[in-house]
């Protein structure tokens, strides 16, 4: 057999080229229906929200420790907020894109024409509405329970600061989907996420910890997302800013590279 | 077969997971039009064949090619369909959700209800996917193989671990876009679904291709009767009669699988006076499978 000299069929006469509009349109529908996916799952909504709300809720507004110089139920709003934030990406984003690699479905989309970037776009944009979410819950606690008020410009600073600051969370979820299979991925995500927290004092004000342990927390990722957060809402000198900014960009980029390693040491081998 | 176009193609492709070989040194040529089943064992290479295919892997040596080009291209793909073996598609999808976004994924896909039409998911386009029967998430795994309206549809494994009626049922719908011109990749291991649906069946074993042609010539090629006997005959002075596919000998019964059964016999006779306890029945075709790649592992 030879290769084709025939004329391709009538199907083969349709244009095969997205115009702009569509590419844009499949991006746009990855995030809805990504969203959608996720908001239909109580087993995974009810932990991901629940418990930030409800740490916040009893350390921050019910039980809050004494503290000199700021609100604790302003304060705890940073880091749980950064708490809630972290869990989503490296829950929904990390352990379901492990999921959904191991289980095939991520190889049914690879082989459509759909850009791969699309996919990611989608688990990203998935994430930042969720963490949106989340953190709209928490304020609200806060504002009704807490009485905490901030200027406008406090409030926006919080949002931004996590929900831009979740993404090198992201892309650390990404790169655990990528290294380990959909079975372990949850106990692996588990084994680092709550010692961090804890350490990045996330739980209990960095300065309360002993200070070797305040140390280690500045090379840890959430520490920087929760001082981010922290200067937000003016409770950390804004000197410092470009420290917790630079630490989060560095940690992206980190993270970013080994997903993508591990993406092509992995490429075609046992997974999608 | 020469004259019709090749649309995929797997050029002398050797294909390593480590250690073990998946496929050695395979040739194949898909030419447009009807469809061409891949049998198979587990194991044999089906599965590995379709992901060069598709782009989903690459060769270790050798080159995969769709439409003369590179499978990873998105121009490609949106010439192809897919249904792979999934373990889990997201179930709180629904029907009808799976199918809008699987055709943004193409420029001109099919519209949505002959998607609806082709997979036989009208009435359950509302559903979830996790609400769904085994067959019926088959079915919407076909359907969103079939959203751009592909040259080449590849189905692996489509009915795997589905009872006989699921599995015809799904056939007539693997008839019904087949039907529009196009072609088929099939790999299974259900020696009766590549008689029911292909035109060709490629037979290939441990990495390697053992049989190729029609179902027809297959099948007598692999049709055949069972003779059971007690023998002093050896395993080796069996396989050399003609006629001889299969031969083993176990605490002195002989087990062999011919084509000619008679002629197996008379030869049998011939060589061996003594022979006792003779018993010819005819074979299933699942049994007459294994009977062909085994033939061919042994040769």
């Amino acid at each position: 057999m030879t290769a084709a000299t025939q004329p391709l069929p009538a199907s083969a006469a349709v244009p095969r080229a997205h115009s702009f509009g569509g590419i844009v349109r499949i991006y746009l529908l990855e995030a809805k229906y990504e969203l959608v996916k996720i908001l239909r799952l109580p087993a995974f909504l009810i932990p991901a929200l629940g418990f930030p709300l409800m740490f916040y809720a009893l350390f921050g507004l019910v039980l809050p420790m004494s503290k000199k110089g700021y609100q604790v139920s302003m304060y705890m709003l940073a880091t749980y907020g950064a708490f809630g934030v972290i869990g989503i990406a490296l829950f929904a984003l990390g352990v379901g894109v492990a999921m959904e690699r191991g289980q095939g479905w991520l190889a049914v989309k690879r082989a459509s024409p759909m850009p791969l970037s699309a996919y990611f776009f989608g688990k990203y944009a998935m994430t930042i509405a969720l963490s949106a979410v989340l953190l709209t819950l928490l304020v609200t606690l806060g504002i009704v329970f807490g009485s905490v008020r901030m200027p406008a410009s406090h409030w926006t600073g919080l949002f931004a600061s996590l929900m831009l600051g979740g993404i090198p969370f992201c892309a650390a979820g990404l790169a655990i989907a990528y290294m380990v299979g959909p079975n372990s991925a949850p106990a692996v995500v588990n084994a680092v996420y709550l010692p961090m927290a804890f350490l990045s004092g996330l739980f209990i004000p960095a300065e309360m910890l002993p200070p070797f342990l305040q140390n280690v927390a500045q090379f840890l990722p959430p520490y920087h997302l929760a001082r981010l957060a922290l200067t937000a809402v003016g409770v950390e000198p804004i000197e410092k800013v470009w420290i917790h900014i630079g630490a989060l960009i560095t940690f992206a980029v980190v993270f970013t590279g080994i997903a993508a390693l591990a993406y092509r040491r992995d490429e075609g081998k046992t997974f999608g | 077969m020469s004259g019709r176009e090749v649309v995929a193609r797997l050029d002398q492709v050797t294909k390593r997971y480590g250690d073990t070989i998946a496929l050695r040194d395979l040739s194949l040529d898909i030419s447009r039009g009807g469809v061409l089943a891949l049998l198979g064992p587990n194991g044999a290479g089906k599965t590995t064949s379709v992901k060069l295919l598709l782009g989903l892997a690459s060769p270790s040596s050798g080159a995969a090619t769709l439409f003369g080009g590179d499978p990873k291209r998105a121009a490609n793909r949106r010439r192809i369909g897919a249904m792979l073996q999934v373990g889990k598609v997201p179930e709180t999808l629904r029907v009808r959700e799976h199918i809008e976004l699987f055709r943004s994924y193409y420029p001109a896909p099919l519209a949505f209800s002959e998607v609806l039409e082709l997979g036989g998911l009208e009435g359950i386009e509302d559903r979830k996917f996790g609400d769904l029967s085994g067959g019926q998430r088959q079915r919407v795994l076909f359907a969103l193989a079939l959203c751009g309206d592909p040259e080449l549809l590849f189905l692996d494994e489509p009915t795997l671990g589905f009872d006989v009626e699921v599995r015809r049922a799904f056939w007539k719908q693997i008839r019904g876009f087949v039907a529009r011109g196009r072609t088929v990749l099939l790999t299974t291991h259900y020696l009766e679904e590549a008689d029911a649906l292909a035109d060709r069946v490629v037979v290939i074993n441990h990495g390697s291709i053992v049989a190729d042609g029609s179902p027809s010539e297959i099948k007598s090629k692999v049709s055949g009767r069972r003779i059971r006997c007690v023998t002093s005959l050896t395993e080796a002075n069996l396989r050399a009669l003609p006629g001889v596919t299969q031969a083993s000998i176990d605490s002195g019964r002989a087990e062999i699988l011919a084509t000619a059964a008679e002629s197996v016999v008379r030869e049998m006779l011939a060589r061996d006076a003594e022979l006792s306890q003779l018993e010819v029945t005819s074979v299933g075709l699942e049994d007459a499978f294994i009977a062909l790649t085994a033939h061919a592992e042994a040769a």
